[in-house]
């Protein structure tokens, strides 16, 4: 496992710190450093508020590796109240309970842990809010 | 004796609990090892889910906790960086090196500027790391400390604590009286050398020494701790309004607080065993939780932990306002929000099969 990757991320995993255009005053998450909207430079730090909504999600029966003892489990497409969509996997919620427009919001969790003696990966999910 | 009353007054800033979602039912365990026969030391307890340890629990009370610190004259962001401590007590910190309070530190915004440690005495870990937080904060090492109280703990299979191993606790914002919802009027911390329940290194489950865990343990500790801070700050059970204990199972908290002169109407706002099992560092922290989503200012309120090895530490609390929740989850409702598992699920959640 990558622990510099992972290391680099880690503010925009445990606290959805993304970048607002000073430009256009788009939000942007991931932080990219180049608006996608308006193509101009941003760099100033964003705190999301964590809440959204779904807009498409899938079930998992076959988990890659890493993720086995997780499955089934339910990752989502978030569109977070600010705009951005984010993938993530959706906790604390029975896979048939989910709904499109269901309102969610942003939980830090174990994302996978690189066997018994590696790292734990923290990072956001999302739950019915 | 040694009485700790701060010299410059503090207060509880903000609180904040979790729960997990799941709940065993006492009688799973008993149907699987005693054919039903067994007598239930709780009626349910609370399960950590897959994607849940000390740090992602810890993580969302410091949420809640940050959450009812703030208001018209203290921003989040503001706060995040006079943390000067984030403090996380536990006996089930998921890394053996490595701290749980760092990762906390950095997912409620507190870093890179603060105190970081994890703290461990068993049951009592979150009591001690409160108690260390009145300090830093009364010296003016720290315009705020977060000291949490968490824990998913461990009992083996068919052990009398897999009926009670809960997963849960609390996190407090320690800072200046002028902020405070509750202030800290004084505490006292009571220890010896008692073996009644350890873990060795390395060891996945703990073992305790049976009925010796009640007595001179238990007992004697809070009993101890508790009549000597009534005594030093001159006061009666009927001077309190609340009182919480260390909820290792339904029937000890009740007892002890009962010999101690307390009435079960002072202590059923704040226990929470028989819903949530015993949920260890996070015990009495998550009990007064409870208590104070409803208290009202001038009550006043004793808590009084135990850690086994042990010791007990004891506080006295006075309300002075009601919080503002600001979205923060109350604790009850915590507790409401479950999904029953059977035995497969849970040994399935504690990890216990192994995949690959």
């Amino acid at each position: 496992m990558e622990v510099a990757r992972f290391w680099r991320t880690n503010k925009q995993r445990y606290q959805l710190v993304g970048e607002e255009c000073p430009h256009c005053k788009g939000k942007i998450f991931p932080p990219r450093d180049i608006c996608p909207t308006c193509d101009k430079e941003a760099k100033v730090p964003y705190v999301f508020s964590g809440k959204g909504e779904v807009f498409s999600f899938s079930t998992l029966h076959q988990a890659p590796a890493g993720f086995e003892r997780y499955a089934p489990y339910t990752v989502a497409l978030v569109k977070l109240s600010e705009g951005p969509m984010v993938t993530a996997q959706l906790t604390d919620v029975d896979a048939s309970d989910v709904k499109i427009g269901m309102p969610v919001e942003m939980v830090t969790r174990v994302l996978r842990e690189d066997g018994e003696r590696g790292m734990l990966v923290y990072g956001y999910k999302f739950r019915p809010a | 004796m040694s009485f700790m009353k701060p010299s410059k007054p503090v207060g509880i800033v903000g609180y904040g609990s979790y729960v997990p979602r799941y709940r065993l039912p006492g009688e799973e365990v008993s149907e699987l090892w005693t054919e039903g026969n067994a007598g239930l030391p709780v009626r349910e307890k609370s399960v950590p889910g897959l994607d849940e340890d000390v740090v992602t629990m810890s993580i969302e009370a410091a949420r809640n906790a940050m959450k009812r610190a703030t208001g018209a004259h203290l921003t989040a962001e503001n706060l995040q960086q006079k943390i000067g401590a984030v403090w996380v007590g536990s006996e089930s910190h998921p890394y053996a090196v490595k701290p749980t309070s760092t990762i906390v530190a950095e997912a409620i915004g507190a870093t890179p500027f603060t105190q970081a440690a994890d703290w461990q005495f068993a049951c009592k870990a979150g009591t001690e790391a409160f108690q260390a937080a009145i300090g830093f904060v009364s010296s003016g090492m720290a315009k705020y400390a977060m000291a949490i109280g968490m824990d998913a703990a461990q009992g083996r299979p068919g052990d009398a604590l897999e009926y009670t191993a809960g997963a849960g606790g609390a996190a407090y914002l320690i800072g200046p009286i002028e902020d405070a919802l509750v202030e800290i009027e004084g505490s006292l911390s009571y220890v010896t050398d008692t073996p009644d329940f350890w873990r060795r290194q390395y060891e996945k489950f703990p073992e305790h020494a049976g009925r010796f865990t009640g007595e001179p343990a238990y007992f004697g500790h809070i009993m101890s701790s508790a009549n000597a801070l009534m005594e030093a700050m001159t006061l009666k059970p009927s001077d309190f309004n609340y009182a919480v204990f260390h909820q290792p199972n339904a029937k000890f908290p009740l007892k002890v607080g009962g010999e101690l002169g307390f009435s079960k109407k002072q202590m059923e706002p704040g226990m929470l065993v028989n819903d949530i099992g015993n949920t260890y560092a996070g015990s009495c922290m998550i009990g007064l939780t409870a208590v104070l989503d409803m208290a009202q200012p001038g009550e006043r309120i004793l808590v009084t932990s135990f850690g086994s090895g042990a010791g007990s530490d004891s506080f006295c609390l006075r309300v002075l306002r009601k919080p503002e929740h600001n979205g923060a989850v109350k604790t009850r409702d915590y507790v409401a929000r479950r999904k029953v598992i059977d035995y497969a699920q849970y040994t399935r959640m504690k990890g216990y099969y192994k995949l690959n």
